[in-house]
C-alpha cells in the first residue's frame, strides 16, 4: 500500500503546496506503515522531482509527455497511477489542479473526497476523519470518508514541512490516457516577482481606507520589505483599485498565513471570514472601534497614511540587524 | 368596392400568414443552430452576515434566525452567465437543486432573476457525491449543452460537485472559469491556475465552475417575481445513491485573547513583537 501525492508543476517549478502535500502524505504514510508516491507530469526536472526525498517522498511518477492541465487525460493518468501503487489514500492540494482533478478522480474511483483538510485525518481502526474548513473559514467540520480508497485536498499553509535527508527514486510513468477535449490557448502568468496570495506565508492587506489606487504604494513597500504577497478587501477589488485575484474574504479566496497585516479595512465579517484563520493578525485602523480589531493580535490605531511607511522603516531596520 | 376589399383583405391575411410562417421557419432554424440548453446547479446557503453556531451537541448547523440565500457563486456567476447566453443564442435555462421544500423559495428567486424552470431533486443533500450523483441522473438523457455550478458553496467550501457531475457524464469540466463565451458547439473560457489565468477551449457539452467576473449579479424586477410564481418548479424523487463521506461535528475557531494595541510612533515594537512573540517574521 502506498500514499498517493498528486503534486502541481506549473511552468516545470514544483508549486509549494504540492511539498506541503507531500510532507502530509508522509505523516500519514508514517502512522499506516506505507510509503509516499508522488505523481507528476510536465517539464520538470529529474533533481528537482529527486528532491521530493526531502519531504518524504519514496517514488516518484512523473509523466513528461502531458504538457497542460487537461483535466480528462490527468484523471485518467491518476486513476493508473492509484491502480498501479495499490494506493489506498490520495493527497491532492486544494488549490486549482486540485480543485479540477479530485472530484473527478472521486467520481470515477467512487472514493470518498474531502476538500480543504487543514488537519491530519484521524485514524483509528475503520475510522477516519478529516478536519476541514467551512462556512468560508468561520468554523470547521470533521468528516468521516467511508470508502476503502480515501481522498485528500489539503489547504495551503496547513502544514509546515520539515526536510529530511533522502532523495526519491524517479520513474516516467506514461500510462494510456487519451488526451482530453479541453486544450489550452494561451497561459498569462501574474507579473513573474509577485508571491502569490493562497501560498503566502505573509501577507499585507488594504481596504477602502487607502483612499484610492494610486494610494498603494505605501502597501507594496511593505510587502516588499517584509517579502509578503498584497491582498485587499472586497470594495477595493470591485473598484478596480485592484485586481480581483488579491480579493480575500467570503466571496474572493480564503487564505491562512502566518501574518496578516490589514491596512484601513474594518473588518466585515464577510472580510473575516477568509482571513481569521491566520496565524497572527496586525490590525492597522483610524477608528478604534473598526470590528476588525476584535479579530486582531496586534492593533495600531492611527493613520494607514502614517503607519505603513514607519512599519515599512521598521522592518528594514530588523531586516538589517538580523 | 365591397367585393375589392375583401379580396385586398384576404390578399392581405395571405401574405401575414407567409410572413409569419417564414419567421417561424427562420425562427426554428435559428434555434436548431443555436439554441442552447442550459442546466443551472443551484444550492442553499446562509446570508453571508451570518453568525455560525451549532446544535445537537455541535453536529447541526443552527439555522434558527438564519436567512438564507442562493449560493452567490450559483447566483451571481453560474445562473447570470447562463442566462446571458439563453439571451445571445436563444434558448432554455433550467435551474435544479437537491433539497426539501425548504429551498423552494430561493429556486423561486433563480427563476424570478430569470431561470425558464427549476427541477428539484426531493431528498435531503447528503455529501458532495450524493449531490452530484442526483443531477448526473436527472441530467443524463437530457440533452444539455452546458451545465454551470459556482466554484464552491460559501457553507461547505467543497469545490466538488461541478468536476464529479462532468466525471459521471463523462464531460469536460472547466473549474473556477472567470470568462466564459460560446460560438456554435465552441467554448471559450478562461480560468485560474496557480499563479495565473489559462485561456481553453472546448467542444460542447461541458461542465463549468463560475467564478468571480464571469457576470455581473441581477437583482429580480417586480415581472421577474410575478412571473416566477407561475414558472414550472418540477419535484422529482431522488436516485437510489450512497454518499461517500459524513459529517461528523463542526468546531469554532478557538477565541481570540483580547488585541495587544501598540503605540502607532512605535513600530520598532510591533516589529520587535512580530519576532520575538509571534514569531512570523
Amino acid at each position: 500500500m502506498s500514499i498517493l501525492v498528486f503534486a502541481d508543476a506549473p511552468k516545470g517549478k514544483i508549486a509549494k503546496a504540492a511539498y506541503e502535500a507531500v510532507y502530509y502524505g508522509k505523516q500519514i504514510a508514517d502512522k499506516s506503515s506505507s510509503t509516499v508516491t508522488v505523481l507528476t507530469y510536465g517539464d520538470v526536472s529529474d533533481s528537482d522531482l529527486a528532491a521530493l526525498g526531502n519531504y518524504g517522498a519514496t517514488k516518484v511518477l512523473v509523466n513528461k509527455n502531458i504538457k497542460e492541465d487537461n483535466d480528462e487525460q490527468l484523471t485518467a493518468m491518476g486513476a493508473a497511477a492509484v491502480e498501479k501503487e495499490g494506493a489506498k489514500v490520495i493527497i491532492f492540494s486544494f488549490d486549482p489542479l486540485g480543485k479540477s482533478l479530485a472530484p473527478r478522480l472521486s467520481a470515477r474511483l467512487q472514493a470518498g473526497l474531502v476538500t480543504g483538510a487543514t488537519e491530519l485525518p484521524e485514524m483509528d481502526g475503520d475510522n477516519f476523519t478529516v478536519t476541514k474548513s467551512v462556512f468560508s473559514g468561520k468554523a470547521f467540520s470533521k468528516n468521516a470518508i467511508k470508502t476503502e480508497i480515501k481522498i485528500i485536498s489539503l489547504m495551503p499553509n496547513s502544514i509546515k514541512p520539515v526536510k529530511g535527508g533522502e532523495t526519491a527514486q524517479v520513474e516516467s510513468f506514461t500510462p494510456d490516457a487519451a488526451e482530453g477535449k479541453i486544450k489550452v490557448k494561451e497561459m498569462k502568468m501574474d507579473s513573474g516577482d509577485g508571491i502569490p496570495l493562497p501560498e503566502a506565508d505573509l501577507v499585507v492587506s488594504a481596504g477602502r481606507g487607502l483612499k484610492g489606487p494610486e494610494n498603494w504604494g505605501i502597501v507594496e513597500d511593505l510587502a516588499k520589505a517584509l517579502g509578503a504577497a498584497t491582498a485587499c478587501s472586497r470594495p477595493v477589488a470591485d473598484m478596480d483599485w485592484r485586481p480581483h485575484h488579491e480579493h480575500v474574504g467570503q466571496t474572493g479566496i480564503a487564505i491562512r498565513p502566518n501574518l496578516y497585516i490589514a491596512a484601513g479595512i474594518s473588518g466585515a465579517i464577510q472580510h473575516l471570514a477568509g482571513v481569521n484563520n491566520s496565524q497572527t493578525i496586525v490590525v492597522i485602523n483610524t477608528d478604534p472601534e473598526a470590528p476588525f480589531f476584535k479579530a486582531a493580535d496586534y492593533g495600531v490605531v492611527g493613520d494607514a497614511f502614517e503607519v505603513l511607511p514607519r512599519l515599512t522603516a521598521a522592518v528594514k531596520k530588523f531586516k538589517a540587524n538580523n | 368596392m365591397h367585393a375589392y376589399l375583401c379580396r385586398n383583405t384576404k390578399n392581405f391575411i395571405a401574405r401575414v400568414h407567409r410572413i409569419n410562417l417564414t419567421f417561424v421557419l427562420l425562427n426554428e432554424l435559428r434555434q436548431k443552430i443555436y439554441t442552447m440548453k442550459i442546466l443551472v446547479c443551484i444550492s442553499k446557503a446562509p446570508d453571508t452576515t451570518t453568525k455560525i453556531s451549532f446544535t445537537d451537541n455541535n453536529t447541526k448547523f443552527n439555522e434558527d434566525k438564519v436567512q438564507f440565500i442562493v449560493n452567490p457563486y450559483d447566483e451571481w456567476y453560474a445562473l447570470v452567465r447562463g442566462l446571458e447566453l439563453k439571451e445571445k443564442a436563444g434558448g432554455t435555462v433550467t435551474t435544479i437543486t437537491v433539497g426539501g421544500a425548504d429551498h423552494d423559495p430561493i429556486i423561486r428567486k433563480a427563476l424570478a432573476i430569470g431561470a425558464d424552470g427549476a427541477v428539484r431533486v426531493n431528498a435531503d443533500a447528503g455529501d458532495a457525491y450524493f449531490t452530484a450523483k442526483q443531477i448526473a441522473e436527472y441530467a443524463k438523457d437530457k440533452g444539455f449543452d452546458l451545465i454551470l455550478t459556482g466554484k464552491e458553496t460559501i457553507n461547505y467550501n467543497g469545490a466538488q460537485v461541478g468536476g464529479m457531475i462532468a466525471e459521471l457524464l463523462g464531460q469536460p469540466y472547466v473549474s473556477i472559469a472567470s470568462k466564459l463565451e460560446v460560438e456554435g458547439q465552441t467554448a471559450t473560457l478562461e480560468r485560474d491556475i496557480q499563479g495565473g489565468v489559462e485561456v481553453v477551449e472546448g467542444p460542447l457539452p461541458m461542465v463549468v465552475s463560475c467564478a468571480k467576473g464571469m457576470a455581473e449579479q441581477r437583482i429580480p424586477n417586480m415581472r421577474g417575481i410575478m412571473a416566477a410564481r407561475t414558472k414550472q418548479l418540477e419535484v422529482i424523487e431522488p436516485a437510489e445513491v450512497k454518499s461517500l463521506t459524513e459529517t461528523v461535528s463542526f468546531t469554532l475557531p478557538p477565541e481570540k485573547g483580547s488585541v495587544k494595541l501598540i503605540d502607532p510612533d512605535n513600530m520598532d515594537e510591533l516589529v520587535e513583537l512580530l519576532h520575538n512573540e509571534a514569531k512570523v517574521i
